[in-house]
Parts: structure tokens; C-alpha cells; sequence
């Protein structure tokens, strides 16, 4: 059946924002939807308000637009592009509604735009609660018991039926947000209060609770012939009542028989059948009762996920490629399964290997929020880990998860618990509960008995008893000294820093004495390591090499070896049959070669945009003749795409599994050399490890990065330049922090060295806090010391891109932040071109970025932070390597900064590269988007420490149409009208009072309290004063909970004004009340709500802008 | 090249061995039975129905290679097995099995193994083995298993040289029923089992049981046909004598020109009476070869439940479980037959119809077990046809 000729151009829609719930998988979909459609030669418009995405790059599209995805922009990109079609399932839940919006409101119908993939009735049928339970009983599918409920009264009635503990789920939110398990009557009540807010359609979904059973989910694809396949099969290892996304999962399925499985994938189909997708890939999520194997089907996505992104990763099938195809017309026996390349798309793929998946959390950063896993989604991030076997893959998922963790490390605090803690313990739906499972074990618990507390399959659970067995006798009697024994356990997934630590405790007679002498040498360390067989990971690495333990690399082939793969798809095992020696599949060819060591798991601080540059130099230095080598265990990403690089090995990020990939890839042809400086912080982390392997790591040298990271490296630098920093110390006591703190004045800014994302970063103004941030601090980062910084108070912050080759420096872009210096930069908002700056501080910023570069010897890209106060540029901080503002600034000046840089790394001039040139004559804003509404109680303010997952691209012409195109981007709707309610400390109130008036003259009423409201009727401006919360009620707060309230600007000073605010920004953010923090910001949104119509706001595609 | 090199001697611990006929000696650890059965060594890519797979009897005198590394998950039960009669005489698996996990499960897989008789060899780089199959083509060889771990290599090296493999081989007659039998089994459900047959006046299958899977009979029951199962070398006259409206011809172990020697005269002949006829598998190939076609013994087989069929008549793909080696050469097919089905993993031969007749098979196993239901079809379109 060939493609359809009746459409010539397509829209696409992408996910927006990094979110908690949608992450990097959707910019992997829309690149792969993009480029088969391409491939079939039709237009293709694409609109993503994230510039961090790959899909956004202008080659990829035919036209791309960096604006909002609501569907009044969008309707104007349809009126202006006038598509053929619309294809809906490729940007998540953000796309599906747009879609739905698009199609009730007749813009489709208008414009005669047909959907592709999921038409309007099916997604309505999946999202809709009530259509979809009805249409699973008209296929005969159990649902669980619930109902529906529009008003706290109609929750009630639900209960009776359903029964505690209830699992509320709000309708059409993302990953379940506002949603909940309700133990308890009041519980219920809050949960269901919360559920019907955060439900646009003031709805909820009361459920009979299947805690405790067992959750399936299963990938299906179909084609417009009704073939459906299905990819992969995932079960989850948390049971029901944690959200899939929040839970560890493994593929394929392990604990179904034949006629089970057969059920829910016959199930699988009913589902998509009777909701009607017609084409495309689907997920459909199943709880199955472990005594009797009944069957609920819980919901259905009818689009492409993050599961689906997982099941393409675990498989090798890609999904959503795959599915651009049948939304065209394509049939799957069509397509051809580029793994073989020799069968069709038409199978469903089988696998040899066990594939693990844990998500990463990032609740530290979210301080007073309940750290409890629910059915509302929380995590930030994921890792994916493929072994031979469960214990290997999980094993190595653990490890490559990067939260310090070498495998099921001890949990201290409950080493010697009693049984009833443990238990106790245990009980709670916990990030860490796995490894506290591994610890009940160690402390004598039985399967049986962990198994009766968590509902964890026993099956996992045995597996994870025998590793700490195994564990155990390491532990008791020291490595093995003969090949057989030590490949056994590493085929367990043992790594060698564990296995280090196990045997050295094999010989800790007295209390510790092994562990502090191990690290040492000499005549002790050598009995240790006599006995102990290793005592660190290099010596267990070097007993490895030397009984000839290594492991092998196997292909992800789709078919567990019937056919022959051809792409070199790969993953590690030591495999260990019982005998003899395993094969290696890996075939290292005889090219030039550079390896790029990717980001690891997305965290706050490190997500897509360090994948983009990744890609970005996989593409380039593939252009440039080289073979590109990609090393990563984030299935969510691009950069993991078999599509992206020549080789993929999906590994994950330490220097063991690093190290053996390099030493097969130098067996053959010439490893020209390793990028670290893309991926984050992670695989500069390996820097030290490969530098003294001997593996030659491309562009600016790994101390140089250290010298800019070292405070006392730095300092001499910025001296010799005589450049200027904030007055700075750096302290490795309470009293030394004191002194320093003292020596400089309060305001300080202190922190931990070496840190990304600014964790536990702070500002404080008297020792008192500072005493209390020693505390915490010390309890975060371990023994580093405390870096001490003059806190530039109302300064303008800045961020400098730049690229050298060691000759010459190109500055890429210049940024003005909007908030002031002292908020985290990557929470900031910022502006290329800058808006307010004057040309010699720009000037003067481009010259000092310009003598660093080349001072630190950089090749390839370098960021610099300054601040900018009274006329005066500080130095802040440099980094040598790539940061979080690079997809932004190459996507804004319409240069691909990160190509360019990697070919500057692997040897290449500027001079012989594209000009870069970021003077732009438009102007695009970044904004940070945050989580804070699935982190309850904790504080939504920004401060030095990062908390935003994305950040969106507004662009337009003028500094206030493109700040507002941010604000709609990020999901806030200024206001036209209404009341402002103005709070500001005292040294913003002289910045407050052009914008209130402005806002005033626009026909806003304004609400201050006592001081601000004072300084306000004192500069003329009508004002209404209203009480504090401290102040007693009718307070502020109850006006924001009644609705009164249309926009906040809140500026607050010091510790107990910040706390004394927190309820005003909760009751904000619970009201969707958009609020500023800050006094710049605050007149920058002032300046967009009196200038701009958002209903008068054009759209221009990124080609436009460039050419 | 896919290959685990020889180990030439012995390792400690090793108390199971593959050894095949070109000298290659795989060590692994043994479960089940004890001793040592020779075979055609296949692979088989399904994730689950491991019991189903073993007790099919179309694997007779094979050694089932899984590539999913772990198998006996869910343990066995009475309920997923195919027949009582000996189906695959070992398996090889990567992983050690563990304890069970599966509210269905009685008995351990490798208890079970024990008292099936069947050899299992654990601990084998299984990837490496199937790379090598799929290369070189299905090896003949001996399983073996001993505790103690005594092994007399050439023995079993000689054992598998001199076995001369499935070509030519008539293992149908081996695995048959003895006799006729009225099948009684319906249909599966969960938490119900399997059904019974109605006794109520419904069509009449004759079934010709070459070595057939259980599932097939229930899925004609469920079609809606009265079956009876018969003896693979069971005469035209007594098929006649069992009036039936349609004849079946069940799937099964070996060469099909080796069964065919009895099987096609009485097909030929329920053909000329213009009996409804359907076969699977060996059946499928009975029915070729009856027709003119010829057969050939595949490279590697076709072995899992992930396999994709086309039907020819309107493009629909099928998701199918297959297990043969060997297959109707479609290059050999008559005026007379038409292909109805193919593989699209290799365009080899998966169903054909006899053109003016009611007579049609299928390579693979629309009676799924393990595998996906989509075929399901087929036996409510056979019943249909029946008087």
C-alpha cells in the first residue's frame, strides 16, 4: 500500500518544556516522526517551544516554530502554514490536548487539516475516564471498581462503592498529577480537593485500590490494516500504587506464563481497537491480581511515550519512526526493521537479555515535600541498564543511575535496626526501597517476609537475596582468585568498586582498621591486598585483567540472534557461560574514531540540553570523516538512538564500564580520542580515570577544567588577568566560614565546591544562618569544603558562550539574565541579545571571556558567568566545557555552536569553520520551567540552587512580545486585567513603582501590604493595603484562595521574610496565579502584559528569523 | 564467527555436556534427567511457554536451545502442556534455573524436567550457540547430564556422528496415538481450565494425529467441531468409516517425504472425495506433498512466536508461532495449488489452498500455545466449511 498522496505537508506537534512526566523521550519521537516523514518527501512543520530539542534544529523541519504550544499560537501557525494534516502522538499529553483543543474549538475543520495517527474521537476515548471504562466493558475488559466524581459530595458516594485505601486519579493531567492513594476518610477528602484543581475539567476518577498487585504495560503498534504487534512487554518490579514512570521496571515480562501473556496481549489489541488508533504505537498499562491472575486494565496512552521510548531502546524497534510511517498510509510489512535490515517492521521483536530501568528523583532539591512515591509522578530522570541476566542488568542500572551507588550499597541507618523499623521501613514507598530490601535481607529477613511487607514478585526478591549472599561470602572470605569464580560474579553485575569494598572487608578484623588502610600502601596494604584478593577498584580491575576476566559485548539485534544485526546496537555481559569462554560480538572496525561519553540519567542541573550537544557531536564528527562512538544509559534520549552515532553502546557512566569499551575499540584502527566536556558533569568525572589509562581526551585539557573548578587555581588566573571577582574565601570549618563570611560582609553566598545545579547552594545574611547551612551542607556534600562568596545583591547576571581553537576566541552569544545575580542561572530567565545592557559592558564582557579562553588553553566551548553591578563586570564563575545555555545559543543566533565546537575539539580552526555571529536582530528570551506543584509543601522561590527540569525559547522581534511568547510558553497566561498584588523589600520598592504604574494604567487595581503599600501611595499610585498572613485574616492569602488575585510580584529579603511569604507563593502556584520573585523580572512582565495582545502575537518560523 | 570454542578438556563441577556430531563439546551445569539423548539441536526465540514448547511433539528428537536466558520463571503446571507423548528430548538454557514465581505453577521446572525424562544443560553462552545454527544450520548432537559428572566424550561424539538425523526420518509414526480417540477438551480460561466438549450434534473432524499439539484439538472444539483423533497411519477406509464432514492433518516431528510415504496416498484419495481437508505444520506439508509440491529441510528453521505471515489474499499480516525445518518449496508448487500464505522473514512458504477443493494448511501454529492468537481464524474458517 503506498504512502498517501492526498497530503503534501504535515504538523507536528512536540512536548514543550522538559517536564517531570515528559521528558527528552519526546524530543527522541519527534526527530525520528521528522526525519521518516522527510524521507517521504513530505513538508513538515514542526512547533516545540523548547530549544534544547534536536527535533527544533533547522535542518530537521521545513519550517520550525520556537512558540508556544497553546492553541492559539498554534492555530496561527496552522492559518499561516495552512497543513494537510496534523500529527498528534508525537509531543506527549502536551500535543494530544493541543490537538483535542485544536479540533473542538474548528480550528482543524477550518483550515481543513486532517489528524494522522490518533484522530480527535480515539484520543477523547483514551483521556476520558468515563468513555474509556465504558469502552473496555464493551470489549469485555475489567476495569477496576470506580467512579466519577465532579464535587467533594459525588467523591463520597464513589467511596462507598470503591472502599478504602482509593486511588484518585484527576482527568487529563500529566503522569497523574494531583493525584493520589487516600488511606483515610480526611486523606480522601484533601486528594480529591486537590484532584478536581488540577483536572482542567474539575474531574476525578475514584478507584478501588489494586495495591499490592502486579503491573504490566505493553507496547503496541498498528497499522491501518489492523496489524497490530506488539514490541515489547515491560513489568514493573514496584507494584501497583507506585506510577509507572516513578517505578522500577524490567523488560521483557518475567513472571507470565504463556496464557497469561497471551491474555493481555490479545487484551492489548482489544484495547486499541475498540478506542480506535488507527495507525501508530500505543502503551496500555495492566494490574494483574498475583493470586488469581485476574486482569484490570488501567489505562491506555494512544500516542508515543516514555515507555514506549524505553521499549524502542530495550528492543531496537524504534517506535515512533515506525509509527510517522503508518500515519502516512504505510502498512508495517512495509517498513523495513533497519536492525537486520533484511526483515520487515512486521514482527514483534524478541530479546536474549533482561532489560532494568530505575528512575532518578530529585526530592533534595525540593525541601518540606514528602518524599513518598504515589500514583502522581516524581521523578526527574531514568536509567536504563541491559544485562544477560536480572541480576546483571539491575546491578548495572544501579550503578549507572549515578547517585553514589556501586551496586545494592549498605543502608546505614538501618544496619542493626530491629525488625520492627525494618519493617517499618520497608513499608514506605520510597525511592531507596529496593536497596533497603537488599538490607532486610543482610539483616536476616526472608523472601517470604519482604515479600508479605512490599509485594514485590518473589521472584525479584531471590534474586536480589542471592546477591547479598553472594555479597556475604565475599565479604567473609575476599575475591576469588581464579577466573571461573570471579567471572561468575561478574556476571552477577558486581562491579569492581563493590566488589573492592566487599573483599576489604573480608579482612576488617578490628572495626575499620582494613577500610582506612586500604588506600594507603606499603607492607599492610600488601597483606590486605594478599588477603582480600583486591582492596580497590583498580586492583580488582587488574586481578580481572590478569585471569583474563572481561566482559563481552552483545548486539541488540530484535530477534535474539535469528538474524543477522547491522547495526552495531551493543551492551556488555560477562555473559560467564559455566564453561569455556563467551563470544564477543563487538567487532571494532579499523577507522579514526572518537568516542563521546554522554550525560547519564536526566537530574535537575543535567538533562537534555547536554544530550543535544552530545548528538550535535556525533553528527559532526561523523560529517567530518570520523566514526562516531556514543557511550550512555539514558533511554529517554536522542543521543541513544542507534540512528545517532556509528557505534552505540549502551553502558552505563563509570570508569569500569568506560574503560572496557575503549580497550575493545582500540583493538582495532585508531581511537583519535574521548569528548567529556559535552555530557555534563558525569563524564568529566571520568576525566581523571581515562587520563591515566593513557586515553587521549580531545579538545581543552581535564586540568584545565579543573584549574577553573579549583577556587585557588582560579583565583591566581583571574589575578594574573586582572580580572575581578566577588571577594571570596573558602573555609573547611564552621569558624573558618565565620571568619571568611565576616572578612567579606553579609550578604554571603556559600556552597559546596565542585557541584552542578548548584545544590545546596544558599544565600545568608547573618552567621546564624550561616551555623545553620554549615549544618546541612556538611550533611549534603560530605567532608569538601565550604566555598564563601560576596553575594552581589541586585546585580545583573550574565552568561557568556564562547568558542576557541587555542588561536582564537568567538564569543556565540551574550546573555542577559532577567533575574538578578544570585539566582541559580539555569532557573533564570534569560535574553540574547542582552535587553538593557550597554554596548561596553557587553564589550567589556566579550574581552575578559576572550582572555580566559585562551589563558585556560580552551578548545571548544567555554561559558562564563559574570555579574554586572554600578557599571562594574565581575567574574563569576567559568566553565571550559559545554553548559546548559549552549542548544539555547545555537538555536537563537541560528549557528550550530556544538558541531562547530566538536570539530574544534577533534583539531579543526574557526577560521575554517562557519562564522558564528550572535548579533542577532530579533530577540529570544529563555524562561525555566519548574516542578514545583508535584512537590507539595516545599517552597516554590528561586534561589542559588537550581530547580527547574526545562526551559522554553519566546522569539520575536521586540524584548516584550518575545518575554511574553516565554511566559505562554512555560504555561503561564499574563493577565490583562484584574488585581495586582505588590509585596516587595525595601530596595526593590524604587524598582516596583514604573511597573505598578504601568500596570495601573492599564486598568489594573493594585493590593500591597502596609510597607510596599505605604511607599506606592506615597509615589501617587492608588493602592488598597491588605493584611499579611502574619497580620491576621481577611489576609492575603484567603484573597489569592478566593480568586481575587491576578498576578504577584513578591520580592522578599532574608530567611524569616522568605518564610513568612512561602504561603502566599503556595496558594499562588496551587491557583495557577502567575507570581515574580523577583523586582526585574516583576518590571519585565510589566513592561509584556502593557505592550503586547496575546491575541495579536504573530508567528515566524526559525528559517524565517534566520535568513 | 558464532562459537564457543572447544573446550578439550573437562572443567571441574561441569555435569552436563552438548556434544555435537562436528567434534564441538559445549560444558554446562545438568538438570532433569539424567543420561544422554541424541538430537537435532534448533533454537527457539519465544519469551514464554517453555512448557508448552517441550511437550509439543513436533520436537521430537530435538534439543531446544531458548535464547531468553531465563526460563522456568513461572515453573510448570498440568495445565500448559501439549501431549503426553515425548516432545523435545532436552533443552539448553543460559541462566541456572530458580524457584518458581506463578500462582499457577505445582512443580518446579526442573522437577518437572526429571520426570519427563528430559535433559536440561544450563550455563550456555545460548547467543554464541544460536549465532552458530543460524550459520552453519541445525547441528546434530547428544545432551547429556551426570551428576557426577562422568562423561565419555567419544562415546557420545560417535553417538551423535552416527545418528543420521531428521532427513528421512518418519519420527510421525513414533509420537502417534495408538488409537482413535474421542476428544473431549475444549477451550482454556483463566481460573477455569480447560473446558469440555459439547455433546450436542456438530460437525465431524477426523484428526490425523502425526505427533499434534492438544491446543489444536481444543481449538477445533471451540470452532465448533466434533473431533476424533486417529492414528497417523490409520487407512482410508477406516477414515471413511468415521463419516467424516472434514479430515484434519495435525503437525508433527521429522521429515515429511519420510511420513509421506504412507500420509499422501490416503490424502490423495480423501481429496479425490472432495473431504474438506486442513493441515498445520507436518500436516500442511502432508497436504503439499499430496498435491504435487515438494519439501525441503530449512537452514535454521523457523522457531519462535514472533514470526510475521502475509496473507496473500489481502495483505493482512498474522503474527504466528512457528516451529519447523523443513517446508514446502514454493518454487515447486503446481497449477493446482495456490500459496495463500508467506513468511515475511524469508518469503519461504506458509500456506496453501487447493484450488477447486476444500482443502488448505498453514507452516505455522494458528493454534498458538505458546504464541499469539491471531490465526485463530483458520479453524472457525475449516469448521465453516464442513457440511
Amino acid at each position: 500500500m503506498p504512502k498517501r498522496t492526498d497530503i503534501s505537508s504535515i504538523l507536528v506537534i512536540g512536548a514543550g518544556p522538559i517536564i517531570i512526566g515528559q521528558a527528552c523521550e519526546f524530543d527522541y519521537s519527534g526527530t525520528q516522526a521528522i526525519k521518516a516523514l522527510k524521507e517521504e518527501g513530505y513538508r513538515v512543520i514542526l512547533v516545540n517551544s523548547n530549544p534544547a530539542t534536536i527535533m527544533t534544529d533547522p535542518e530537521f523541519a521545513d519550517a520550525t516554530y520556537v512558540e508556544p504550544i497553546t492553541p492559539e499560537v498554534v492555530a496561527r501557525i496552522i492559518a499561516k502554514e495552512r497543513p494537510d494534516a496534523l500529527l498528534p502522538t508525537m509531543g506527549g499529553q502536551t500535543a494530544l490536548n493541543c490537538a483535542l483543543a485544536l479540533y473542538n474549538d474548528g480550528t482543524l475543520d477550518r483550515y481543513g487539516v486532517t489528524m494522522i495517527g490518533a484522530n480527535a474521537d480515539a484520543i477523547d476515548k483514551a483521556e476520558n475516564r468515563q468513555r474509556f471504562r465504558e469502552a473496555m466493558d464493551r470489549i469485555g475488559l475489567e476495569s477496576a471498581r470506580s467512579g466519577l466524581a465532579h464535587s467533594v459530595e459525588e467523591a463520597f458516594e464513589v467511596l462507598e462503592r470503591t472502599g478504602l485505601p482509593a486511588i484518585i486519579r484527576p482527568s487529563f493531567t500529566l503522569g497523574g498529577t494531583g493525584g493520589g492513594v487516600a488511606y483515610n476518610r480526611a486523606e480522601f477528602e484533601s486528594i480529591v480537593r486537590a484532584g478536581l484543581d488540577a483536572s482542567p475539567t474539575t474531574e476525578v476518577l475514584i478507584e478501588e485500590s489494586l495495591l499490592g498487585w502486579k503491573e504490566f504495560e505493553m507496547e503496541v503498534v498498528r497499522d491501518k490494516h489492523d496489524n497490530a504487534i506488539i514490541i515489547c512487554s515491560i513489568e514493573n518490579v514496584d507494584p501497583m500504587g507506585v506510577h509507572t514512570g516513578d517505578s522500577i521496571t524490567v523488560a521483557p515480562a518475567l513472571t507470565l506464563t504463556d496464557k497469561e501473556y497471551q491474555i493481555m496481549r490479545d487484551a492489548s489489541i482489544a484495547v486499541l481497537r475498540e478506542i480506535g488508533v488507527e495507525t501508530g504505537g500505543s502503551n496500555v498499562q495492566f494490574a494483574v491480581n498475583p493470586r488469581d491472575g485476574r486482569l484490570i486494565v488501567i489505562e491506555m496512552n494512544p500516542r508515543v511515550s516514555r515507555s514506549s521510548a524505553l521499549a524502542s531502546k530495550a528492543t531496537g524497534f524504534p517506535i515512533a519512526r515506525v509509527a510517522a510511517k503508518l500515519a502516512v498510509g504505510y502498512t508495517l510489512d512495509e517498513i523495513t526493521n533497519e536492525i537486520t535490515g533484511a526483515t520487515p517492521a512486521s514482527f514483534e521483536p524478541t530479546i536474549d537479555y533482561v532489560v532494568t530501568k530505575i528512575p532518578r528523583f530529585a526530592f533534595e532539591k525540593f525541601k518540606g515535600t514528602d518524599p513518598h512515591l504515589t500514583t502522581a509522578m516524581k521523578s526527574v530522570g531514568e536509567v536504563m541498564a541491559i544485562g544477560r541476566n536480572f541480576k546483571e542488568s539491575l546491578q548495572k542500572a544501579l550503578r549507572g543511575l549515578e547517585t553514589g551507588l556501586d551496586g545494592f550499597n549498605r543502608v546505614l541507618e538501618l544496619e542493626g535496626a530491629g525488625r520492627d523499623e525494618i519493617t517499618a521501613a520497608l513499608s514506605q514507598q520510597t525511592p531507596d526501597r529496593l536497596l533497603k530490601v537488599a538490607q532486610a535481607f543482610r539483616e536476616g529477613f526472608s523472601v517470604d517476609e519482604v515479600h508479605a511487607i512490599t509485594h514485590y514478585d518473589k521472584w525479584f526478591l531471590r534474586h536480589i537475596d542471592e546477591i547479598v549472599r553472594e555479597e556475604a561470602e565475599v565479604a567473609r572470605n575476599g575475591l576469588p582468585n581464579d577466573a571461573e569464580g570471579l567471572r561468575r560474579l561478574k556476571a552477577m553485575g558486581f562491579s569492581d568498586k563493590r566488589l573492592a569494598t566487599l573483599a576489604v572487608r573480608s579482612v576488617g578484623v578490628a572495626g575499620g582498621l582494613a577500610e582506612t588502610q586500604a588506600s594507603r600502601s606499603g607492607l599492610l596494604h600488601d597483606t590486605l591486598r594478599a588477603m582480600a584478593g583486591a582492596t580497590s577498584e583498580e586492583e580488582v580491575r587488574a586481578l580481572r585483567h590478569r585471569l583474563g576476566v572481561l566482559p563481552v559485548f552483545k548486539r541488540i539485534d530484535s530477534c535474539a540472534a535469528e538474524f543477522e544485526a547491522i547495526t552495531p546496537y551493543m551492551y556488555s555481559t560477562y555473559e560467564a557461560p559455566s564453561f569455556g569462554e563467551p563470544e564477543d560480538e563487538a567487532d571494532p572496525s579499523d577507522r579514526r574514531k572518537i568516542v563521546i561519553l554522554g550525560g547519564g540519567p536526566n537530574r535537575i542541573g543535567q538533562g537534555i540540553e547536554f544530550d543535544y550537544c552530545c548528538v550535535h557531536a556525533c553528527f559532526a564528527l561523523s560529517e567530518a570523516g570520523y566514526e562516531t562512538i556514543m557511550v550512555n544509559c539514558n533511554p529517554e534520549t536522542v543521543s541513544t538512538d542507534y540512528d545517532t552515532s556509528d557505534r552505540l553502546y549502551f553502558e552505563p557512566l563509570t570508569a569500569e564500564d568506560v574503560l572496557e569499551i575503549l580497550r575493545v575499540e582500540q583493538q582495532k584502527g585508531e581511537l583519535v580520542g574521548v569528548i567529556v566536556q559535552f555530557g555534563g558533569q558525569t563524564p568529566l568525572k571520568l576525566a581523571a580515570a581515562l587520563e591515566s589509562a593513557g586515553i587521549p581526551i580531545l579538545g581543552t585539557s581535564p586540568d584545565a577544567i579543573d584549574l577553573a573548578e579549583d577556587r585557588e587555581r582560579f583565583a591566581k588566573l583571574v589575578n594574573r588577568l586582572e580580572l575581578h571577582q566577588p571577594q571570596n574565601g573558602i573555609a573547611r570549618s564552621r569558624d573558618e566560614a565565620a571568619a571568611v563570611a565576616a572578612r567579606i560582609g553579609y550578604p554571603v553566598l556559600l556552597r559546596p565546591s565542585y557541584v552542578l545545579g548548584g545544590r545546596a547552594m544558599e544565600i545568608v545574611d547573618s552567621e546564624a544562618q550561616l551555623d545553620s547551612y554549615i549544618a546541612t551542607a556538611v550533611n549534603v556534600s560530605g567532608d569538601s569544603p565550604v566555598l564563601i562568596d560576596q553575594y552581589l545583591r541586585d546585580a545583573i547576571e550574565c552568561d557568556v558562550d564562547a568558542l576557541c581553537d587555542g588561536e582564537r576566541v568567538v564569543v556565540a552569544g551574550v546573555m542577559q539574565h532577567i533575574e538578578e545575580a544570585g539566582i541559580h542561572s539555569g532557573d533564570s530567565a534569560a535574553t540574547l541579545p542582552p535587553y538593557s545592557l550597554p554596548d561596553e559592558i557587553i564589550a567589556e564582557m566579550e574581552r575578559q571571556a576572550e582572555a580566559l579562553a585562551l589563558a585556560l588553553g580552551v578548545r571548544g566551548l567555554m561559558n562564563v558567568q559574570f555579574a554586572v553591578k554600578d557599571g562594574k563586570v565581575y567574574l563569576i564563575e567559568v566553565n571550559p566545557r559545554a553548559s546548559r545555555t549552549v542548544p539555547f545559543v545555537a538555536k537563537a543566533i541560528g549557528v550550530p555552536v556544538a558541531k562547530i565546537a566538536a570539530r574544534v575539539m577533534a583539531g579543526e580552526k574557526l577560521a575554517d569553520l562557519p562564522p558564528i555571529d550572535w548579533r542577532i536582530d530579533y530577540m529570544t528570551v529563555k524562561e525555566a520551567v519548574f516542578p514545583f506543584s508535584r512537590f507539595p509543601g516545599s517552597d516554590p522561590v528561586l534561589t542559588p540552587e537550581m530547580k527547574s527540569t526545562g526551559e522554553v525559547m519566546g522569539i520575536d522581534l521586540d524584548f516584550p512580545t518575545a518575554y511574553i511568547k516565554s511566559q505562554l510558553a512555560e504555561g503561564t497566561v499574563l493577565p490583562e486585567g484584574g488585581t495586582l498584588f505588590v509585596s516587595v523589600k525595601d530596595s526593590d520598592k524604587p524598582l516596583i513603582v514604573a511597573p505598578v504604574k504601568e500596570l495601573i494604567e492599564k486598568g489594573f487595581t493594585v493590593v500591597a501590604t502596609g510597607g510596599t503599600a505605604q511607599y506606592l501611595t506615597e509615589a501617587g499610585l492608588p493602592v488598597e493595603r491588605v493584611n499579611k498572613v502574619a497580620e491576621g485574616r481577611r489576609h492575603i492569602v484567603d484573597k489569592i484562595v478566593d480568586g481575587e488575585i491576578a498576578l504577584i510580584f513578591n520580592t522578599t529579603e532574608g530567611w524569616q521574610s522568605h518564610k513568612d511569604s512561602q504561603s502566599i507563593r503556595a496558594s499562588a502556584l496551587e491557583k495557577k496565579v502567575p507570581y515574580y520573585t523577583t523586582a526585574a523580572a516583576s518590571a519585565a512582565v510589566a513592561r509584556a502584559i502593557t505592550s503586547v495582545r496575546v491575541s495579536e502575537l504573530e508567528v515566524r518560523s526559525l528559517q524565517d528569523y534566520y535568513s | 564467527m558464532a562459537q564457543s570454542a572447544p573446550t578439550p578438556a573437562q572443567p571441574k563441577g561441569a555435569t552436563g555436556v552438548l556434544v555435537l556430531a562436528d567434534g564441538t563439546v559445549i560444558w554446562g551445569k545438568g538438570f532433569g534427567a539424567t543420561g544422554s539423548a541424541v538430537g537435532e539441536v534448533c533454537f527457539n526465540t519465544a519469551m514464554t511457554g517453555y512448557q508448552e514448547v517441550l511437550t509439543d511433539p513436533s520436537y521430537a528428537a530435538q534439543i531446544v536451545t531458548f535464547t531468553f536466558p531465563h526460563i522456568g520463571n513461572v515453573g510448570t503446571n498440568p495445565q500448559d502442556i501439549e501431549s503426553q507423548v515425548e516432545g523435545a528430548v532436552g533443552c539448553i538454557v543460559r541462566e541456572q534455573v530458580t524457584p518458581h514465581s506463578s500462582f499457577r505453577a505445582e512443580t518446579e521446572f526442573v522437577d518437572w524436567m526429571k520426570a519427563q525424562g528430559k535433559i536440561g544443560l544450563a550455563g550456555v553462552d545460548t547467543r554464541a550457540l544460536t549465532r552458530r545454527i543460524r550459520v552453519r544450520g541445525a547441528p546434530n548432537a547428544v545432551i547429556a547430564h551426570d551428576p557426577k559428572g562422568q562423561f565419555d566424550i567419544p562415546a557420545l561424539l560417535k553417538r551423535a556422528q552416527d545418528w543420521p538425523g531428521l532427513e528421512g526420518m518418519d519420527l510421525a509414526r513414533r509420537v502417534s496415538r495408538e488409537k482413535h480417540e474421542g476428544w473431549e477438551g475444549g477451550p482454556w480460561r483463566l481460573g477455569q481450565g480447560y473446558g469440555r466438549a459439547p455433546r450436542d450434534e456438530r460437525p465431524h473432524v477426523v484428526a490425523i494425529d502425526y505427533g499434534s499439539k492438544d491446543n489444536i484439538f481444543r481449538n477445533l472444539v471451540r470452532a465448533g467441531a466434533r473431533v476424533t483423533v486417529v492414528p497417523a497411519q490409520t487407512s482410508l477406509d477406516e477414515i471413511l468409516a468415521l463419516r467424516p464432514d472434514g479430515v484434519f492433518l495435525s503437525n508433527g516431528p521429522g521429515d515429511p517425504a519420510a511420513t509421506g510415504e504412507y500420509a499422501v496416498p490416503t490424502i490423495r484419495a480423501l481429496l479425490e472425495r472432495d473431504i474438506p481437508i486442513f493441515g498445520i505444520c507436518l500436516g500442511h506439508q502432508m497436504l503439499g506433498l499430496a498435491a504435487g509440491a515438494k519439501t525441503a529441510k530449512m537452514h535454521q528453521g523457523h522457531r519462535g512466536a514472533n514470526h510475521p505471515v502475509k496473507r496473500l489474499e489481502d495483505g493482512v499480516v498474522e503474527i504466528t508461532s512457528m516451529n519447523h525445518g523443513f517446508a514446502v518449496d514454493n518454487s515447486s508448487l503446481p497449477d493446482t495449488v495456490e500459496e495463500t500464505h508467506v513468511s515475511l522473514f524469508d518469503g519461504s512458504n506458509c500456506g496453501i489452498a487447493i484450488k477447486g477443493k476444500k482443502a488448505f494448511g498453514v507452516q505455522y501454529h494458528p493454534e498458538a500455545s505458546p504464541g499469539p492468537h491471531d490465526s485463530f481464524y483458520l479453524f472457525e474458517k475449516f469448521v465453516g466449511m464442513l457440511g
